[in-house]
């Protein structure tokens, strides 16, 4: 395995220092901007509520990014069968995926019943983390190399040799950079559901920050923020190295 | 291709015509090839020579006609311009697929795909992926998957057209290799003068599209190696085709 570039993490010392440096020299209220180490401290001291909401957040982000890449590369496979669908549903999938999810939000939560919002959450994590899977596991499916293409009908491979030996791994590039763009927007997805559920029902991340913001404590705010932005580098890396076992 | 039996026959088209729409692409046009004999298909740009290789791999429908390659139940080798390795998958298991295809069992595949690389003098590179091979090394697999399921047909399309000449004459060498060894019956499609001469018994030069054949040159039943380039009747076979793609001559024996 390659080492890791240090690059970002001297780049990262160095910001958050300079941080540390302006918010002492500049006298600046902790309310407004607190420095990297009352946001240090304050992970500390709210660790025991904030990790468990951090791991209810990563919970439901990961079931919906699983629902989404089953439900995106089923709904791919069978648009690439059956051409029709794809041009009678596709524009309509495009008018959902442009549709900002906060816009729906109130339709959801109210049609999974305002005291299921576990299951609003999710829904809205879906809508937003589908579509990547599915434009990429479409594009994937249709980029079969030509000549490739003629050397399995040379052989007659059967439909299913032809999916499995051919349109899956070529599909599976395409598949992983839309699985990596879906991890990330099903995070947003759950913080911004959670923050228009309103309710702190679910326990998430996000509620802690409304929760935080309503107090004025800045610094645990940051320290939320930092956990949020942690989970999707932490996603991140696991889909690379996904990719490097998959595409090399 | 004089007087033969019949079963010497291994790859036979007969008035084959093929048409894109109104457009009449080929034929009609009729020839043969004996196992263990390798005909050069040279003729312009357009003029339905891939098209006929595709319609002898079942690829391409006819309009009229019969053509037929190989034998039964097994596909011929057919070896594109593009060596179209799987960029997923070990040169190992590139020269294993046409088995796999075809159900044969793990260990079987394995032994076969080695011994179709060793032949082409790779299996030391049974395990790199398509990336790590040069044009060259990676054409040198396309051949050794054409000919791993030992079929009785070989097709190329231009396959070595992107090659150095170095490169060009050792893959060259090599089907010449597997038509003597083999007796496989070879079907090459090339725009190069020298590469038809080198490779060819039967040089057919198809006419403008519709493509039919305008000459048929017998070329010199002597080794294929270095002194057959530098002889005089390499140098007379390659001005005789070369008089036959201008239009010139039709029957030079």
């Amino acid at each position: 395995m390659k080492s890791l570039d240090p690059a970002p993490l001297i780049a990262g010392l160095l910001l958050l220092a300079i941080w540390e440096g302006l918010t002492r020299a500049l006298q600046m209220p902790p309310v407004v901007l607190p420095p990297p180490s009352a946001i240090f401290a304050a992970l500390i001291a709210r660790g025991d509520v904030l990790v468990p909401a951090a791991g209810v957040t990563l919970g439901l982000a990961l079931t919906a990014l699983g629902i989404s890449i089953v439900l995106g590369t089923g709904t791919a496979l069978i648009f690439a069968r059956v051409p029709l669908l794809e041009r009678g549903l596709g524009p309509y999938a495009l008018v959902l995926q442009a549709t900002p999810i906060v816009a729906i939000a109130p339709l959801v939560i109210i049609w999974s019943g305002i005291e299921n919002p576990r299951r609003a959450i999710l829904i809205l994590a879906i809508v937003v983390a589908v579509f990547p899977v599915l434009t990429a596991a479409l594009a994937g499916l249709k980029a079969v190399n030509p000549g490739l293409d003629r050397l399995f009908r040379l052989y007659r491979a059967t439909s299913f040799q032809r999916f499995m030996r051919l349109e899956l791994p070529t599909a599976a590039p395409f598949l992983i950079a839309g699985i990596k763009t879906a991890a990330g927007l099903s995070l947003v997805g759950v913080v911004v559901a959670e923050f228009v559920a309103g309710t702190g029902a679910t326990g998430g991340l996000s509620w802690r920050l409304v929760e935080a913001g309503n107090r004025l404590e800045t610094a645990t705010m940051f320290a939320a923020l930092f956990l949020l932005a942690g989970m999707g580098l932490v996603l991140h890396v696991c889909l690379n190295a996904l990719e490097r076992r998959f595409v090399g | 291709m004089s007087a033969t039996a019949p079963d010497a026959i291994k790859l036979r088209v007969e008035d084959a015509q093929v048409r894109f729409g109104a457009l009449h692409v080929l034929g009609p046009i009729s020839f043969e090839v004996e196992a263990g004999e390798c005909v050069v298909l040279l003729g312009p740009s357009g003029c339905g020579k891939s098209t006929l290789l595709a319609a002898l791999a079942g690829l391409q429908d006819l309009a009229s006609g019969r053509v037929w390659a190989g034998e039964a139940g097994i596909s011929p080798g057919f070896v594109f311009q593009d060596p179209n390795l799987m960029g997923w998958a070990t040169a190992l298991d590139n020269v294993a697929l046409p088995l796999a295809l075809a159900g044969v069992v793990r260990d079987e595949q394995k032994e076969r795909a080695l011994g179709a690389l060793g032949l082409v003098g790779l299996a030391e590179f049974a395990l790199s992926r398509p990336r790590a091979l040069s044009g060259g090394m990676a054409m040198r697999v396309a051949l050794a998957r054409a000919l791993v399921n030992n079929p009785a047909a070989l097709l190329l399309d231009e396959p070595f057209g992107a090659i150095d000449e170095l490169g060009r004459r050792g893959l060259n060498d090599l089907v010449h290799a597997a038509k003597r060894d083999r007796g496989v019956a070879v079907l090459f499609v090339t725009h190069s003068v020298e590469e038809a001469v080198y490779m060819g018994d039967t040089i057919l030069v198809l006419s403008p599209r519709p493509g039919t054949i305008a000459a048929r040159i017998e070329v010199p039943h002597v080794p294929r190696d270095g002194a057959f380039l530098m002889s005089d009747a390499f140098a007379r076979t390659v001005a005789a085709a070369r008089g036959a793609l201008a239009g010139g001559a039709h029957e030079i024996a």
